[in-house]
Order: structure tokens, then sequence, then C-alpha cells
């Protein structure tokens, strides 16, 4: 519980309120996580916050986060220059296991928002491993073009392979891209529905009818993952501020099964 | 490239349409190709056709004097366009602009109007599958209403 001490050695600005930073251990020993996985990132004395890791789980360099600037930690954390250090606990939580696919299975992510980082080190495995997957598709709805994350890397994979459709809610009239709903993009992509493995991560509402356009196109449902997001304060399962009826989301989640969370999605005061 | 009475079939706004049926739709279309930036119909216009795009993209648009003009919607190869040639007062509500050079299958309402006047089970295939165009749209509008991707009910706590 006792968080570790990194040192912030980069940081970049990825749209007005969306940040990564890059960190170091000061002890020397890397921090290994899986893919969908968790830390839990404190500034001193101001307080700890859960972010996913957004980095490449099997690539040496500094640990990565992107951060959403929403609060009084976030914002700490935005405002951390080179050199500060910060507390890092972790990793905790499932991870996404986007090996399943594998041998030859198709995989189709599917993210908004914010909810392209915690499926980025999933996508960037799948790309290390190509040739042991069928087709691969991303599925990226955002809320308008200048708060599109990574979009350098977006035209990247699909240089690799990858098929990444992306949508906004609205755009200026110089947007030439699709507008409108992430879920409209599912019946365009090309994937077998019957050896996909889909894994969503977005707002509760988009995974919802995200997971219904995927089960709709004939993906079956305990082959769909989802991320979810509840608060969390000690990440092991003890504080209870992340249950979700009988799951803690902090280590029976945040990835999570869809076909187990099917019932819960949407249902009121829980 | 295949005619319109070849494409039709295909096209699931015409799924389960008999052959008759298809040859008078047909009957009342023709192909478009629009250049990047050639507009479809305006806002305000009469709704005298409406499109299937085989090609490329139409952005939908929306002219706010404080903010200009924003994309609200697109359509893509596939995408029906237009309503309102069967709805009263048969005016266009939005701009749609070809987004890229695009290629459409341009419906002439009017045409097809007069014959659903003659053909009640013609008028109720065609409202049926319009119907459908805009409930798809009208729940794709209602759930962007939330801002999904927006920070409002996003907490430190809660932050992916």
């Amino acid at each position: 519980m006792v968080p570790r001490l990194f040192r912030l050695v980069d940081r970049r600005q990825d749209t007005a309120d969306t940040f990564t930073i890059l960190l170091e251990p000061n002890d020397g020993v890397p921090l290994a996580f899986k893919p969908g996985q968790f830390t839990m990132l404190s500034a001193f004395g101001v307080g700890e916050v859960p972010i996913s890791v957004s980095g490449d789980a099997h690539a040496a360099g500094p640990l990565q986060h992107t951060v959403r600037d929403v609060g009084a930690v976030t914002h700490a954390l935005s405002r951390a220059s080179v050199g500060d250090v910060l507390g890092v606990r972790g990793p905790y939580g499932t991870a996404w296991e986007v090996s399943d696919a594998r041998p030859g299975g198709d995989v189709v992510f599917v993210a908004g928002g914010i909810g392209l980082a915690p499926l980025r080190p999933a996508v960037l495995e799948v790309l290390s491993h190509r040739e042991d997957y069928g087709r691969v598709v991303v599925l990226y709805g955002s809320r308008s073009p200048d708060e599109l994350l990574f979009t350098d890397e977006l035209k990247a994979w699909e240089s690799q392979g990858v098929e990444v459709l992306v949508t906004v809610d609205y755009g200026p009239a110089t947007w030439t891209g699709r507008v409108g709903l992430v879920t409209t993009l599912v019946s365009r992509a090309g994937f077998d529905p019957m050896s996909t493995l889909a894994l969503i991560c977005g707002p509760e509402v988009m995974m919802r009818h995200t997971a219904l356009a995927l089960v709709a196109r004939g993906v079956r449902s305990n082959h769909i993952r989802v991320s979810l997001e509840r608060n969390m304060r000690c990440g092991v399962g003890l504080c209870g501020h992340c249950q979700y009826r009988e799951l803690f989301v902090c280590v029976d989640g945040p990835v999570l099964p869809y076909a187990q969370v099917t019932g819960l999605l949407g249902l009121r005061e829980v | 490239m295949r005619t319109i009475a070849q494409y039709l079939p295909d096209h699931p706004f015409f799924a389960g349409l008999d052959e008759p049926t298809l040859a008078l739709l047909a009957g009342c279309a023709t192909n478009v190709s629009l250049a990047a930036g050639d507009f479809l119909f305006r806002e305000g216009d009469p709704a005298a056709r409406f499109f299937v795009v085989r090609r490329g993209r139409v952005a939908i648009e929306l002219h706010d004097p404080a903010v200009g003009t924003v994309v609200i919607d697109s359509a893509d190869a596939g995408d029906v366009v237009g309503w309102s040639w069967l709805v009263p007062p048969y005016r266009s509500i939005f701009d749609a602009r070809a987004a890229e050079a695009t290629g459409v299958v341009a419906f002439d309402g009017l045409c097809l109007r007069g014959k659903c006047e003659d053909d009640a089970h013609l008028g109720y295939e065609l409202m049926q599958r319009v119907t459908q165009v805009m409930s798809e749209r009208l729940m794709a509008a209602q759930v962007r209403l939330l801002d999904l991707y927006g920070a409002r009910g996003t907490t430190d706590a809660a932050t992916r």
C-alpha cells in the first residue's frame, strides 16, 4: 500500500484537457503490468487517483499514463514538471487478456473518448504479434476532432494492417471524417463475428450500446469484454468504494466479461 | 458500375421489395456524381429528392451564425440521406454537402409521393423504411445529447 517513487521524465499535452506522463522508477526496477491494468498515481500532498497504464507492456522504457484533467489530483498531475517525483501503487485489477483471440481470431477494439488510452497497450500487444491474429479493427469515437487521442498512432496502426474507423459527435465544416455514434461503426467494420474477441472501453452508456451492436452483428457476448469505471480508493478490494453489487471493480475488474455484467450495466442505484 | 436496378436489391433499405416495386423505384432514380463541396440540398430547399450514398461521404450540416457551420452527422456508402420528401411541409431542415468525391442514387421524391398516393401498400413500405432510418438517427442523436465524452460526471476517483 506504500507508493513507490517515480520521477517524471517527459510530458506531452495530447488535447486541451488530456496529457501523457512518462515515469521512471527511482529504484530502477521497472513496473511490470498487463494491458488493461491500472495504478494508483499520487501527487504528494494532494491525493491519489486510479489511472490505467497507456504504454506498451512489453517494451522497456518509462511507465506511461494518459490522464484527463478533471479534478484536484489530476490537475496537480497535469502541473507536474520533468524531474518531479510522483507516487505509484500497483498495478491493480484485471487485464484485457487479448491473447485469448490467438491463434488467428479477429480482434475488435472499440474506444470512446479517453477510453482509447487503456486499450492502447492491448492494441500494441496485438501489433507485436500481428501474425497470430486475424483481422484487427479499432473503432474510435470522440467528442470532436480536436479531442482525438493518439492521432499519429492511428495512422501508423492502419499501415500495420489495422482497420481504423474514427467518428466524432460533431465537427467543423473543415472536418471530412465521419460524424455520428461509435456504435454505427460496428456494422461497417470488416470482421468475422463468430471468431471475434471485442474489447470496449468508454463511458458506460457507450459500452452498453456498443455491446448491443456487437451482439446484433453476431459476436458472442462471452467474447466481449468491457472496462468498468467506479470510484476507487484503496485499489485492493478493502475499502468498498468501487463496489458494484457483488463486484469490487478494483480487483474483480476493471476488465470484465460483458456476459458477467450485462444485467448490471444500466441498472439504477448500483 | 452496376445499374441502379442491379444495385437496389442488395441495399438493406430496399430489402424485401418485390421486383415490380424495385423497377418502379429505379424508374424514379438517377445516378449523380458530386465533387467535394457540392451540395445535395440546402436548409429550406423544397425536399424533392432523397439519396442513397454509393461511394464517398455526405456531411449533414447546420449553420449557426454564432459558431459557423457544424457537421452534425455524416452518411457513407450504403446510407440513406433525406426524409423530408415524405413529411410535410416537404422542406429540407439541414444542409447536405459532399465531404469528398461522392456518388449517390437520387430518387425523385415528387414522383414517388405520387406513386405512394396511388398505391397505399407502396406508401406503407416506404414509410416503414424511412421511419427506420429516422428512428436510428434519432436514437444516435439522443445518445449524443448526453455528451458522453465530455468531462461532466467524471471525477478524480474514476478517471480511467
